[in-house]
């Protein structure tokens, strides 16, 4: 669809993915666009490898099927790349991909990298073992493809975290996700 | 200026489908909300209890053992005179059928949101219309939103529809599963001081009187004779036939007071000028439109009649519409066994035999169908049809290649 940035989200169950492309949709409704963020469901799917959908745009998009090629990949963990052909995700040479890595990845597409899960690790944003890399993710979102702002992503964050130090937390995970990012 | 009404202020929220028909009936300040909390239940009923325990809500919430028993909670809740809801799914809604019938002969306005999944077996908890559409010949008025907005606007509505004196009938409200249930969305909400001028309380005296002291009546007992069974079901025809005007009256007020008007059973995008109609209900009716732009740019002259109300059946807007055209391409994401699709079957009736017409069964067991594969089922139709003259398909099983 014309006018519409596709996003898919890649990781595994559990990880965030299902919040990260809601906590984008409503950045970008605060920055006076429309989006949606569809869940791919299944049943009892922790640690699998799991796939969410974004799509922002400057009107209301009408779609309900599945993103099956997007403008840009956010990977949340980095092994989950082995287990697909990211070929087939991508929309065009022009897609990019946004990954959680501590190091450049080659994957033939123009590649960002951060360090969600350090970036985690230092702000003490590990539930029940797991790390929050979804909010460092949004923040390099944010500053690689200018599609929703920064302040906008922040100032949703207490629509999805419970508790006010938890806000705090993760509004600083989502700018050293933005200052952090880096390209190939 | 007299009957001038004002447009309401409405906040903007990002809600997920289910979310916000709970907004909904938070708004519509129901009084008794009964729900078996277990698969197949929906986060409707969650986030309802949640309202409920911060406050937000006064209302009974009656958790039971099944969902036989939570529509028979709400049957007797809404006959006694409260504003009544619950919601299911799939298997759930299944477990109520013979309440369903009940409560619709029993003339109690209610409503239930239907999120629509698939029927086992196999286990599949995807999304699927058929367990919305066979509860079509219950006597509940049937909706199908495409959106998040309009889950929330056909959930506010309903209760309007359902206890007007005309109707007097259950409204089902359906929304597709995941795709919608689970989608967040951004959609407009009312405020509560708008939407209570607009909805007031249920009038607890329409249809029983039933109350401490009060005359004793009885409900749904043994007639002395059987044809009273045949005058009931008549008085329901009636009221369905009646219920068509109410719809279309309180989307009239509704769309007033919001400025979304949907029109009543059915929206047609881009027909006046079509040769061809595609037919479909429900969410993937905005990629089934995304298609129609499509092939509208490469220059086929096609439209989208989206069926908001199955129930009753919009047999005027249909046969308006399909009159005059050289196809109609329907799709449904439903299957009755030894027949078809269900909306095909039911519309193919109402085609002209030298109209040109194709059943499509997709979507089947919740498997997606994407706007470029509706591009191209709907090019072939109209390319056949040019190229070949009349053709009458009643079922073309779209089934995609499974991937391994």
């Amino acid at each position: 669809m014309a006018g519409v940035t596709e996003f898919i989200f890649l990781g595994r169950g559990g990880q965030g993915g299902v919040t990260a492309a809601r906590i984008l949709v409503s950045a970008a409704l605060k920055d006076g666009k429309w989006g949606q963020a569809i869940p791919e469901f299944g049943a009892e799917r922790r640690g699998a490898v799991v796939k969410s959908y974004a799509r922002i745009a400057d009107k209301p998009v009408p779609l309900h099927s599945n993103v099956r090629r997007a403008d840009v990949l956010v990977v949340l963990t980095s092994s989950v790349l082995d287990l697909v052909n990211v070929n087939e995700l991508m929309k065009s040479n022009d897609s990019i991909i946004i990954v959680n890595s501590a190091s450049p990845i080659k994957t033939g597409y123009r590649t960002y990298y951060v360090d969600a899960t350090a970036i985690s690790e230092k702000l003490g944003l590990v539930i029940a073992g797991w790390h929050i890399v979804s909010t460092p993710l949004l923040g390099a979102v944010a500053r690689v493809t200018n599609i929703v702002s920064l302040e906008a992503i922040i100032n949703s964050l207490p629509e999805f975290v419970g508790r006010e130090n938890l806000v705090k937390l993760n509004a600083e995970a989502v700018k050293m996700g933005y200052e952090l990012v880096r390209g190939e | 200026m007299v009957g001038q009404v004002s447009l309401a202020k409405q906040v903007r929220k990002v809600l997920v489908g289910d979310h916000a028909v709970a907004e909904a009936v938070k708004l519509a300040k129901v009084n008794v909300i009964s729900a078996y909390p277990i698969t197949p239940q929906t986060l409707i009923v969650e986030r309802i209890s949640e309202m409920i325990e911060r406050g937000e809500l006064k209302a009974d919430y009656v958790r039971v053992e099944s969902e036989f028993a939570a529509l028979a909670t709400v049957y007797g809740a809404a006959a006694g005179g409260a504003r009544a809801f619950t919601a299911t799914s799939s298997h759930g809604l299944f477990y109520m059928y013979e309440m369903l019938w009940w409560a619709a002969a029993s003339r109690v306005p209610l409503v239930m949101a239907v999120v629509t999944r698939v029927i086992g077996p196999p286990w599949n908890i995807h999304d699927e219309h058929t367990d919305l559409l066979a509860i079509r010949d219950s006597g509940w008025i049937i909706g199908m939103a495409q959106n998040v907005q309009e889950a929330f606007d056909m959930t506010l509505t309903a209760f309007k529809i359902s206890e007007d004196e005309r109707v007097l009938l259950p409204v089902a409200v359906g929304l597709d599963g995941f795709i919608l249930s689970h989608t967040a969305e951004p959609l407009d909400i009312p405020a509560q001081e708008d939407v209570d001028a607009w909805l007031p309380p249920r009038n607890p005296k329409i249809p029983y009187t039933i109350e401490p002291g009060g005359e004793a009546i009885t409900m749904g007992n043994l007639p002395r004779n059987d044809v009273y069974h045949a005058i009931l079901k008549k008085y329901m025809d009636e009221s369905m036939e009646a219920a068509k005007k109410v719809i279309a009256d309180v989307y009239n007020e509704y769309g007033k007071l919001t400025g979304r008007n949907y029109g009543p059973l059915t929206e047609c995008y881009r027909c006046s000028d079509a040769k061809y109609i595609a037919i479909s209900m429900g969410a993937w009716s905005g990629d089934i439109l995304n298609a129609v732009e499509r092939l509208r740019n490469e220059g086929y002259p096609i439209g989208l009649l989206r069926i908001r109300y199955i129930r009753p059946f919009p047999e005027e807007d249909i046969t308006g519409w399909i009159n005059g055209a050289k196809g109609v391409i329907i799709f449904d994401r439903d299957y009755s066994a030894g027949m078809g699709g269900v909306l095909a079957s039911e519309i193919s009736g109402f085609i002209p035999s030298n109209t040109s017409f194709e059943g499509v069964l997709a979507g089947i067991g919740g498997f997606d169908v994407s706007a470029d594969e509706f591009t191209a089922i709907m090019r072939e139709f109209v390319d056949r049809v040019e190229r070949e003259g009349l053709v009458r398909i009643r079922k073309y099983w779209y089934i995609p290649k499974i991937e391994r």
